[in-house]
């Protein structure tokens, strides 16, 4: 198989960037993506040009690692699938395979396709955890944990944290990436205690690192490889109230008392 | 000789005592503390995280741009416990027996007792986190039956579960971060150690981003770099998962123990092309409902839905009757090899054996089957092409597991002062063969549980110096760090790094892999010094090191593992015995099992870099069993 | 955990400075104006009734609320009402959609949607001729300052206002066309509001963009009515 690429190449976040034009060619059809993209960095070695940065690790959709836009599609738009798991058999010979980074202000570009997704980590520190501290933990079945509860947690913490979401949302919003972590802690008994602070702090730093604001077009769910569903963005948003108003009605209630 | 701490008493006492022998340091003094954590993995992460807890100032290193990305976030099937929740005859003392007779008696009794113990603490503790494992409709926790065991002590969340817990200790670890007890330096590789006065004093490393060569100073430093089995090239390992950290440690003097034991994983998608950059595993859970066949005849082409049930061999069934698809590791992948090697392997190129649900759908249903196994099965589609439901799948085994790593004693020190060493780096507990679901267990232990409390007897016990980055040690060391980057960037040849790493792991795959004869590897000894030769002859880079470059970043990396590749070698040919992992074609049973030899072999060998042009030396830690009786392992 | 970060005593301000607050504002003032709309919608129908009903139905509408509240109180209440949801439904739009766009400052040189709807794409360009058309509306059918030929207009007259306002067919076109933007507006507005405002918590999804669909299918029918039959002739 042949194709033609053309890659968005950028030095450094404050170099400008521009899309370079690349053909490839002595692709198989079980060949992943990045086995494709491994050859043509092979070829621009050889050749004493740059080879194309592109962040990956696993290779098997699992570490969060990989992740640009195929022809306009974050991941290349298939469901359920990450970069690394696709394979050329999904593409058509001949075709021209458009490949660009992530684009938010919140993930400036670092070189060519990789972002810096750090935002992430800052949202998850702001309260994307149960504070148990070694040592402290009861015997494990002394918890009960519902098997549907524990059901949706783990199809909430299933998320990888590529940045999908944010890269195929037309706000770049960080809606479902953070619902998927609130839900995951905020729906499970050990989860409860803070739910409600966490809830506030990890919605605040959010808007913090300068995500947009979501408008519900479910782009983020579509494109997730782990088909994290937009119906979590919703229970946030509800836990986000709940957390304003209950925090008022316990003021007044100690106010009062 | 190597001295491994171990307290004395009896087996169920020692940890006990050794907790209470220790010193501590008390939580205002904490502080004034630094602490190095190279590796966010599950082990690094942990320590890191409970380091601060516990209010020590940490720092933590990891080349990857956050934490949740490393390699442990791929592990699948899940972790053990002895918590005999199932009443089926679990206990401490089974799991201790099951690890130390998996790993063919070539690990240290007090160090596996201690990690059966800890076991139950690692999932109350993660349950205590949120980590959302499989549950039953009563709310318990739900467990099943993994490689090797006859009980079901496998705890597991769907097939992610080292996602789960690596999210659960990546949090815990957040959390530090925000409270200012640990910082995190990402994307930053670790690139030498730096010792002064004879004691681990810092780290060196490389800013992935700038090039920026820094030091760092602390009072103890701790490796959780991870494994190494990507000398193979070819492994279900992360593409970035290197030796570079515990290599360069090795090179500063700390030992490497057991460096040829390798494990190769039965169940992983065979190879299809070329161009191949990485093996997929899938999870051996898959082996508790799927049976592994292969065609009676040789060369048999037809596709597996039309071989009648009396032409296919169900080779593990018919060799090992009591444990059949069950067998450990070693065993299920050396059999499937050699199914291959009679000629009677399946798939495009003859290297691949059927694991068949076919029995299970019957038995189950689809459903069911789908319940348990749907996301490997999507995952074996989307790789492949084809629906397992319908079809067999086809395995083929990988390299997957490094039960080798830097030596420690029982506090996991490496034998230099300061230098501690945890998850799979480490050598300490899985001798020869590691057990499913139990290098999670390991990482976990070691990070949660044992280092916090002997990292703290090491501070509290030994008067250290205050030393700055400006101490010389630090300047030298890092400008070898230098040289070497530059020496590498000005090679300018014309192969690439992945051309050397490619052919770095077929030569180790053929001759060091999963059966090994003195011939293969005096022949792979006679072709790594040429190979190197032509990697600081020939390499190809461009770019400079003043910038993010991930072909130096590579060339590096492979760098190294030419240098380890030929420890292993050295060291699978002195053992001249086959345990575990290791098989020495020259020592099998009549039956062709692999025959230890406790005589000779029953010590660890650890062994010291001695400089680049001079054989390593050999030490040896004899092993000594008071409790497990040695045995023939057999799991006929 | 900190408890610093996230701070006001008083919950509105919490949630006039929070992204998501600001759009749970936007759906609560949305939901208030889709009320509206579906109350306005049937009382247009009463023009089907004839010129005595429609005329009835306006006065009605001064007297709401009589004899508690005075003439016209009713109204001008229910009017400062929707005055001040459309003032904070339009300032939370501008600052959110402000907001998104800073959020990604270089565009995709491509990008395809997957679940995006046409409808959800114009809710900003979509509001803004909503906009240009509520003001439009007032100065018509309200004041009788645009749209009619002088001394056309009777106030209360509100049967021969119609009749005559729609005759003239650019009029009639504009509202038809400000009455399809509603439509889709609506379409993706009232399922994005029960999602803004948690109440998707089900697998009920589906059955919300329905419902949502319905419900804006029905109001721009109705809507749409009156002026397609004052220019084919069947009110007169
Ligand atoms: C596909 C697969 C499935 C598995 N399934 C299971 C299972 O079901 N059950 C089980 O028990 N085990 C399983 N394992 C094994 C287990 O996952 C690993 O052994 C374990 O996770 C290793 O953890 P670790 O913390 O030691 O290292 P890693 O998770 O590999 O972490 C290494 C860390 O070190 C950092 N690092 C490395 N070198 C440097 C450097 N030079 N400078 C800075 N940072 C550095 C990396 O960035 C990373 O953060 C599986 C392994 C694989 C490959
Ligand atoms: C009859 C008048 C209007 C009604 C009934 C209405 C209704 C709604 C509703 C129910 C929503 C959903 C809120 C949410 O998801 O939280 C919404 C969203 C929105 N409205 Fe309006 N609105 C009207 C007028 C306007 C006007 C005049 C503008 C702008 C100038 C506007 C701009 C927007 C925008 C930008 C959104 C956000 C899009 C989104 O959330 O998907 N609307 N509207
Ligand atoms: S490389 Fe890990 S998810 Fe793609």
């Amino acid at each position: 198989m042949k194709f033609t690429l053309r890659i968005w190449r950028q030095k450094s976040r404050e170099a400008p960037g521009k899309f370079v034009t690349y053909q490839v060619d002595g692709i198989t059809p079980d060949m992943s993506f990045l086995e494709m993209l491994d050859v043509l960095n092979e070829e621009l070695l050889a050749r004493g040009e740059d080879p194309v940065a592109f962040e990956h690790d696993c290779r098997e959709g699992i570490c969060g690692s990989c992740g640009f836009l195929i022809n306009g599609l974050a991941h290349g738009g298939r469901r359920g699938t990450t970069v690394c798991q696709l394979s050329m058999r999904f593409f058509k010979d001949g075709e021209t395979l458009t490949l660009e980074p992530w684009r938010a202000r919140a993930f400036p570009v670092v070189r060519d396709l990789i972002v810096d997704r750090s935002a992430f980590d800052r949202i998850i520190q702001a309260g994307g955890f149960i504070s148990a501290p070694v040592g402290s933990a009861p015997d494990a079945n002394a918890i009960l944990v519902p098997k549907d509860i524990a059901d949706t947690a783990f199809e909430a913490a299933a998320c990888i944290g590529c940045g999908a979401c944010v890269a195929a949302c037309p706000n770049a919003s960080a809606m479902l990436f953070t619902a998927a972590k609130l839900v995951h802690l905020n729906v499970l008994p050990q989860g409860q205690p803070q739910r409600y602070q966490r809830t506030l702090n990890m919605v605040a730093a959010m808007e913090a690192e300068g995500f947009g604001s979501c408008t519900n077009h479910g782009e983020c769910a579509a494109v997730c490889p782990k088909e994290i569903p937009l119906e979590f963005i919703g229970r946030m948003n509800r836990d986000l109230r709940r957390a304003i108003f209950r925090r008022r009605f316990e003021r007044w209630r100690d106010a009062t008392q | 000789m190597l001295d491994a701490r171990i307290p004395s008493g009896p087996l169920e006492q020692k940890w006990e005592k050794c907790r209470f022998e220790m010193q501590l340091v008390s939580p205002a003094n904490r502080r004034k503390y630094t602490i190095i954590v190279v590796g966010a993995g599950l082990a690094g992460a942990s320590a890191a995280a409970t380091l601060g807890q516990q209010g020590y100032r940490v720092h933590c290193f990891s080349y990857h741009d956050t934490p949740r990305r490393a390699h442990s976030i791929a592990a699948q099937g899940g972790i053990n416990a002895a918590k005999n929740y199932r009443n089926d005859g679990d206990s401490v003392y089974r799991l201790f027996y099951d690890t130390i007779k998996g790993g063919d008696f070539r690990s240290r009794e007090a160090n596996v007792y201690r990690l059966a113990e800890l076991s139950l603490n690692i999932i109350d503790q993660c349950v205590a986190q949120g980590v959302p494992f499989a549950r039953e409709y009563g709310g318990l926790l739900d467990t099943r039956s993994f490689g090797g065991v006859q009980v079901q002590r496998t705890f597991y969340a769907r097939g992610q579960t080292g996602q789960q817990l690596l999210l659960g200790a990546y949090q815990a670890l957040q959390e530090q971060i925000a409270a200012g007890t640990v910082t995190m330096h990402t994307r930053t590789e670790m690139l030498d150690l730096v010792l002064i006065g004879g004691r681990v004093r810092g780290i060196i490393t490389r800013d992935l981003l700038t090039g920026a060569i820094d030091a760092h100073v602390a009072d103890a430093v701790v490796l959780a770099t991870g494994g190494y089995s990507n000398v193979f090239y070819l492994s279900t390992n992360a593409k970035a998962s290197n030796c570079t950290a515990i290599w360069r440690a090795y090179r500063r003097g700390a030992l490497f123990a057991n460096p040829c034991f390798t494990q190769i994983h039965p169940t992983c998608i065979p190879q299809s092309s070329e161009h191949q950059s990485k093996l997929t595993l899938m999870s051996e859970s898959l082996r508790n409902d799927g049976r592994v066949w292969v065609p009676k005849k040789k060369g048999d082409t037809r596709p597996p839905n039309d071989i009648p049930e009396d032409e296919r061999d169900y080779f593990l069934e018919r060799r090992y009757p009591r444990f059949g698809n069950l067998v450990p590791r070693d065993l299920a992948s050396r059999a499937a090899k050699e199914v291959c090697d009679e000629g009677r392997g399946v798939g495009p190129q003859g290297r691949g054996v059927y694991l068949d649900f076919a029995d299970a759908i019957k038995r189950m249903g689809v459903e069911e089957v789908r319940e348990k196994y749907g996301n490997i099965f999507d995952m074996y589609e989307k790789i492949t092409g084809e629906d397992a439901y319908k079809v067999p799948m086809r395995i083929y085994p990988a390299p997957h597991y490094t039960m080798g790593g830097l030596w420690v004693d029982y506090h996991l020190m490496s034998n230099l002062p300061g230098l501690f060493v945890a998850g799979e780096a480490n050598f300490s507990d899985h001798g020869a063969n590691r057990l499913g679901a139990s290098a999670l267990m390991q990482g976990l232990a070691d990070g949660y549980f044992i280092l916090p409390a002997t990292i703290p007897n090491y501070l509290a016990t030994n008067s250290l110096e205050p030393v700055s980055v400006s101490h010389p040690a630090f300047s030298q060391a890092k400008a070898e760090v230098a040289e070497r980057l530059q020496k590498l960037l000005k090679i300018r040849g014309r192969r690439s790094p992945d051309s050397f790493h490619r052919e770095l792991g077929k030569l180790m795959w053929d001759k060091c892999g999963m059966t090994r004869s003195a011939q293969s590897l005096r022949e792979a000894l006679a072709r790594l010094p040429e190979l190197r030769q032509e990697f600081w002859e020939n390499l190809a880079l461009v770019g400079t090191g003043e910038e993010l470059n991930q072909s130096l970043e590579k060339a590096n990396r492979v760098s190294d593992f030419l240098e380890l590749a030929e420890l292993m070698c050295i060291d699978a040919l002195h053992r001249e015995e086959s345990c575990g992992c290791h098989f020495r074609i020259e020592s099998q049973t009549p039956d062709e099992e692999a025959k230890r030899d406790d005589e000779r072999f029953c010590y660890v060998a650890a062994w010291e870099w001695k400089g680049p042009d001079r054989a390593p030396e050999l030490h040896k830690e004899p092993l000594t069993f008071e409790y497990v009786h040695l045995t023939q392992r057999s799991y006929k | 955990m900190k408890t610093s970060r996230v701070s006001s005593a008083n919950p509105l301000v919490m949630l006039w400075n929070s992204v998501i607050g600001k759009k749970i504002v936007m759906a609560v003032t949305g939901a208030v104006l889709v009320l509206f709309v579906i109350a306005h919608m049937l009382g247009n129908l009463k023009v089907y009734g004839g010129q005595q009903t429609m005329n009835a139905y306006a006065r009605f509408l001064r007297e709401m609320g009589w004899p508690i509240l005075g003439h016209e109180e009713g109204l001008w209440a229910v009017r400062i009402i929707l005055l001040v949801c459309v003032v904070l439904h339009v300032t939370a739009a501008t600052q959110l959609t402000r907001l998104s766009w800073q959020a990604r400052p270089q565009e995709y040189h491509e990008w395809k949607g997957l679940a995006s709807t046409f409808a959800s794409r114009t809710m900003r360009w979509g509001g803004v001729l909503l906009l240009v058309f509520i003001v439009f509306h007032i100065l018509h059918m309200t004041f009788g300052v645009v749209g009619f030929s002088p001394g056309q207009f009777k106030h209360l007259a509100v049967y021969q206002n119609v009749v005559a306002g729609f005759s003239v067919w650019p009029v009639s076109l504009f509202y038809i066309v400000a009455m399809v933007a509603l439509g889709l507006h609506l379409d993706h507005g009232i399922w994005s509001a029960i999602q803004t405002l948690g109440f998707n918590s089900g697998r009920n999804e589906h059955v919300l963009k329905l419902v949502s669909r319905a419900i804006a299918v029905i109001v721009v029918l109705g809507f749409i009515s009156v002026p397609v039959s004052v220019m084919v002739g069947w009110v007169r």
